[in-house]
C-alpha cells in the first residue's frame, strides 16, 4: 500500500522531463481474448543468464503482463537442447534466453546454433542506437542489422584432410540468401526504414558472397522506394567506426553479421544495452542482441552486476511480437528513463550498480 | 603530454634494438639496395616525398625502382615483369606505393602475383593514434598481424548444383605456426607486452582450432609475453568500446583484413596507415594501403603519410632505427603541429610544402 502511494507521490512531483513520456493519444484495439495470458519458454542458460533472465521475471510481474514463463535448464555443456526444450517452445512459439556458453574447442557443438538451426529461425536481428543519456563516442547511430542465421561459414561442415590441413565449408544457396534479402526489406518496409545495405566480400570470395548479393539485388528491386546499395565488409566496418549515421538496415551472411553486429553495438553503447532476437516463419527466440558477453565474465556473476537492459529491451520486443504493444511501450519508456537519468548505471556503462539496483529502478519507473 | 609519453615509449621500444647486430649496416659506405614499386595514380608523387625526405635523413638507401609494365608478362602471367620480382628476392626489402589492378581476365592480379612469387605470408600493420590528428580514439596503439596466404581467401569455391555454392576455408598448421611465430618474435623484438589470438573456435572448432592450438605452442616458448585468446566477436565490440586493451593481435585471413580495416578506421582511415608484409627468407615489402585516387594523381594534393610511415617500417626491419625514429618523430611533429596538412586530413598544403615541413623537422 505504502509503495504504491510512494509512487503515486513519484509522479506527481517527478520533474516533467517529456523526452520519454507517453501521451494518451496512442490506442491499440485489441481482440477480444487477447488479455489472456500467454507461455512463454524461459532459458536462464549459463553465465550472467540466470542473473538478467531473473530480472526480466521481476519486472514482468511488476507490470502485470500477461505472460507466464515455463522455466527450462539448459547449459552449454549439454550435447543437444533437451526434447522437453523443444517440445515447450514449438508448442509456445516464443522463447526468451539467456546466453549457452559453449566450450572453445571442446568438441561440443554450439546449442545456440543448434537452436536456431532446428526451429529454422533463419534471421538474427540487432537494434544498435544510442540511448539518450548514455555517453558514446558516436552520435546517431540507428542500425538494424539483420544476419542469416543457419548457413554460411557455420554450416559446421569440417574435417581434416590430412594431419595439419584443415578444411571447413562455408554453403550458400540461393534459397537461404533470398529469404533473409526478403526479410531484410520487408523489415525496412514495415519499420519505415530508408536503406538497406548487403555487406559482402564479394570481390574474394566471387561464387559465394556473388549468390548473396545476387539474391539480394533481386528482392531489391521488388521495393523501389528503400534504398539498395552494397559495402564490402572490411570498408564497412571502417566506416562503421568513422561514420555509422550513414547505415540503416544491413543484411548479412552469418559471419559477416557476427562482426558488423557487434560493432554496431560496440559503438551505440555496448552488447549490454543492444536488443535483438531470432526470427523463423514458425518460432521467436528472443536473447541478448549480440552474441558478445552475453554469458559474461566469472566476476560479474560473483557481484551480481550483470547489464539487464539488453533482455529487458528484448523482452520489450518479444511483448509487441505476443501483440502487448501497450505493456512493451510502458516497459522500455522505463528502462530508457532509467539509463537516461544515469543513477543506476552497471559497470559495462560505466557506472557501479548491481542487477537488482536497475530491476528496481526500472520497476519504480513503471507507470 | 600525451605525445611526450608516446614518443617515449616509441624511443624505449626502439632503443634496445640499436645494440643488436644488425645483418644490414648503415655505419658502412655501401648503400642498401632497396626495390622501389612507386606504383600508379598518386603512387610517383608519394614515393618522390619518401625519395626527398630518407636523402634528407642521410639514409643510406638505393632505390631500384619498378614499374607496372603495360602488357602482361608471360614469364609470371601478370603485369609485374619477372625482372621486378627478381628485384624484390634479390634485395629482401621493399617498398610498394598503390597499384590499381588492371581491368581483364587471363593474368593474374597484382597483389595475387606479389604474394604468391615472394611468399608473403604476414601482413603486419601498427595502428596507433597520431597525436595531433584527433579522432573519436585516441589511446590506440596496436599492431595488427594478419595470416595472409590461406583461409577464407584460399579461393577454393564451386557451385555443387544450381543455387548451392561452396567456398572452402583451409588452414594448415605449416602456416598458423609460420604467422604465430612471427607474432611472437615481433612482440619480442619490439618491447611488446601482449598477443592476443583472435579466431571463432567455439563454432570453427577444428579450423580455427588448429589455429589457436599453433598459437597455444608457440605462446609456451614465450613465457615474457602475455597471451590471451578472444573470440572475434568480443574483440569487435571491445575493439570500438576500449581499444587500449589490446597490444599485438594475431589472427587468420578473413579476421585479419577485417581487424586490420577496423583498426585503420579507429586512427583516421586509410590513409594514415602504414603497412608492411612478411615474407619467407626474411623479405620485407613494405606498402601503403590506400587506393591509387586516380581523380588527384598528378596534382600535388595526395598525402604521403602512409607511404612515409611504411618506409619508417621499413628501416626498423632494416635495423636502421635512429634514422627510422627521426623520420618518424618528424612525420609526427609535423602533422601534430597543424600548419602543414594534406586536404584529406583538413588542411590546404601541396605535398610538396608537406614534405618539406617534415624535411625541416627531421
Amino acid at each position: 500500500m505504502s509503495r504504491r502511494s510512494l509512487t503515486l507521490l513519484k509522479n506527481l512531483t517527478r520533474n516533467t522531463n517529456t523526452s520519454c513520456n507517453q501521451t494518451r493519444s496512442v490506442t491499440y484495439m485489441p481482440r477480444p481474448g487477447d488479455g489472456s495470458p500467454r507461455a512463454v519458454t524461459l532459458i536462464p542458460g549459463d553465465g550472467i543468464g540466470p542473473l538478467v533472465t531473473n530480472a526480466v521475471e521481476q519486472v514482468m510481474e511488476a507490470m502485470h503482463a500477461p505472460i507466464y514463463f515455463e522455466k527450462y535448464d539448459v547449459h552449454g555443456e549439454m550435447s543437444r537442447v533437451p526434447a522437453e526444450v523443444m517440445e515447450s517452445i514449438r508448442k509456445n512459439k516464443v522463447c526468451l534466453k539467456g546466453g549457452l556458453k559453449t566450450p572453445v574447442g571442446g568438441g561440443v557443438s554450439s546449442l545456440n546454433v543448434q537452436l536456431r538451426k532446428e526451429l529454422d529461425l533463419f534471421a538474427s536481428l540487432v537494434n544498435c542506437f544510442n540511448l539518450p543519456g548514455l555517453p558514446t563516442r558516436h552520435e546517431n547511430v540507428d542500425i538494424v542489422v539483420i544476419r542469416e542465421n543457419t548457413e554460411g561459414e557455420y554450416a559446421g561442415l569440417e574435417h581434416e584432410v590430412v594431419p595439419g590441413v584443415v578444411e571447413s565449408l562455408k554453403v550458400i544457396t540461393k534459397f537461404c540468401s533470398e529469404r533473409i534479402a526478403k526479410y531484410a526489406f520487408e523489415y525496412a518496409y514495415l519499420n519505415n526504414r530508408k536503406k538497406v545495405t548487403a555487406v559482402h566480400k564479394a570481390n574474394i570470395m566471387k561464387l559465394a558472397d556473388g549468390l548473396f548479393l545476387e539474391s539480394c539485388r533481386e528482392v531489391a528491386k521488388k521495393y523501389p522506394g528503400i534504398t539498395y546499395n552494397e559495402i564490402i565488409v572490411d570498408n564497412c566496418c571502417m566506416q562503421l567506426v568513422a561514420k555509422p549515421e550513414q547505415f540503416d538496415v544491413m543484411v548479412t551472411p552469418n559471419l559477416y553479421g557476427n562482426l558488423v553486429a557487434n560493432t554496431a553495438a560496440g559503438i551505440a553503447g555496448g552488447t549490454g544495452v543492444m536488443p535483438g532476437g531470432n526470427v523463423g516463419a514458425d518460432h521467436a527466440v528472443f536473447e541478448q542482441g549480440a552474441s558478445a558477453g552475453n554469458v559474461g565474465k566469472d566476476k560479474i556473476v560473483r557481484e551480481n552486476k550483470a547489464n539487464p537492459v539488453a533482455l529487458l529491451l528484448s523482452s520489450a520486443m518479444m511483448l509487441r511480437h505476443l501483440q502487448f504493444p501497450s505493456f512493451a511501450d510502458r516497459l522500455e519508456t522505463a528502462v530508457k528513463r532509467v539509463i537516461s537519468e544515469g543513477k543506476c548505471r552497471t559497470k559495462d556503462l560505466g557506472g557501479q550498480s548491481t542487477t537488482q539496483q536497475v530491476v528496481d529502478a526500472v520497476i519504480a519507473n513503471l507507470e | 603530454m600525451t605525445m611526450a609519453a608516446f614518443l617515449a615509449r616509441r624511443l624505449l621500444a626502439s632503443s634496445t634494438l640499436i645494440s643488436a647486430a644488425r645483418p644490414f649496416s648503415s655505419s658502412s659506405t655501401t648503400p642498401i639496395k632497396a626495390t622501389l614499386f612507386p606504383g600508379d595514380g598518386i603512387g610517383p608523387e608519394i614515393a618522390e616525398s619518401v625519395k626527398q625526405v630518407f636523402t634528407a635523413a642521410d639514409v643510406a638507401i638505393e632505390w631500384d625502382e619498378h614499374y607496372v609494365a603495360t602488357e602482361v608478362d608471360p614469364r609470371t602471367n601478370s603485369f609485374l615483369t619477372w625482372e621486378s620480382l627478381q628485384s624484390v628476392l634479390d634485395n629482401k626489402v621493399g617498398l610498394k606505393g598503390p597499384m590499381a589492378t588492371p581491368i581483364g581476365k587471363g593474368h593474374r592480379s597484382l597483389n595475387l602475383t606479389l604474394r604468391k612469387e615472394l611468399n608473403l605470408y604476414a601482413n603486419v600493420r601498427p595502428c596507433y593514434s597520431l597525436p595531433g590528428y584527433k579522432t573519436r580514439y585516441d589511446d590506440v596503439d596496436l599492431i595488427t598481424i594478419r595470416e595472409n596466404t590461406e583461409g577464407e581467401y584460399s579461393g577454393l569455391e564451386h557451385q555443387v548444383v544450381k543455387g548451392v555454392v561452396e567456398s572452402i576455408k583451409i588452414i594448415t598448421r605449416k602456416a598458423s605456426m609460420r604467422v604465430a611465430e612471427y607474432a611472437f618474435l615481433y612482440a619480442k623484438t619490439h618491447g611488446r607486452k601482449k598477443v592476443s589470438a583472435i579466431h571463432k573456435a567455439n563454432i570453427m572448432q577444428k579450423t580455427d582450432g588448429l589455429f589457436l592450438q599453433c598459437c597455444d605452442e608457440v605462446a609456451e616458448k614465450y613465457p615474457e609475453i602475455e597471451y590471451e585468446k578472444v573470440v572475434i566477436d568480443n574483440c569487435c565490440m571491445m575493439l570500438v568500446k576500449n581499444p587500449a586493451l589490446f597490444d599485438v593481435l594475431v589472427m587468420p585471413n578473413l579476421y585479419g583484413d577485417i581487424i586490420s580495416d577496423l583498426c585503420a578506421g579507429l586512427v583516421g582511415g586509410l590513409g594514415l596507415t602504414p603497412s608492411c608484409n612478411i615474407g619467407e627468407d626474411g623479405i620485407a615489402l613494405a606498402e601503403a594501403v590506400h587506393g591509387s585516387a586516380p581523380d588527384i594523381a598528378g596534382k600535388n594534393l595526395a598525402n604521403p603519410t602512409a607511404l612515409l610511415l611504411s618506409g619508417v617500417m621499413m628501416l626498423r626491419h632494416l635495423k636502421l632505427n635512429k634514422q627510422a625514429e627521426q623520420i618518424h618523430s618528424a612525420i609526427i611533429n609535423t602533422i601534430a603541429e597543424g600548419k602543414y596538412r594534406t586536404a584529406d586530413l583538413g588542411g590546404t598544403s601541396t605535398t610538396t610544402e608537406f614534405t618539406n615541413a617534415i624535411c625541416d623537422h627531421l
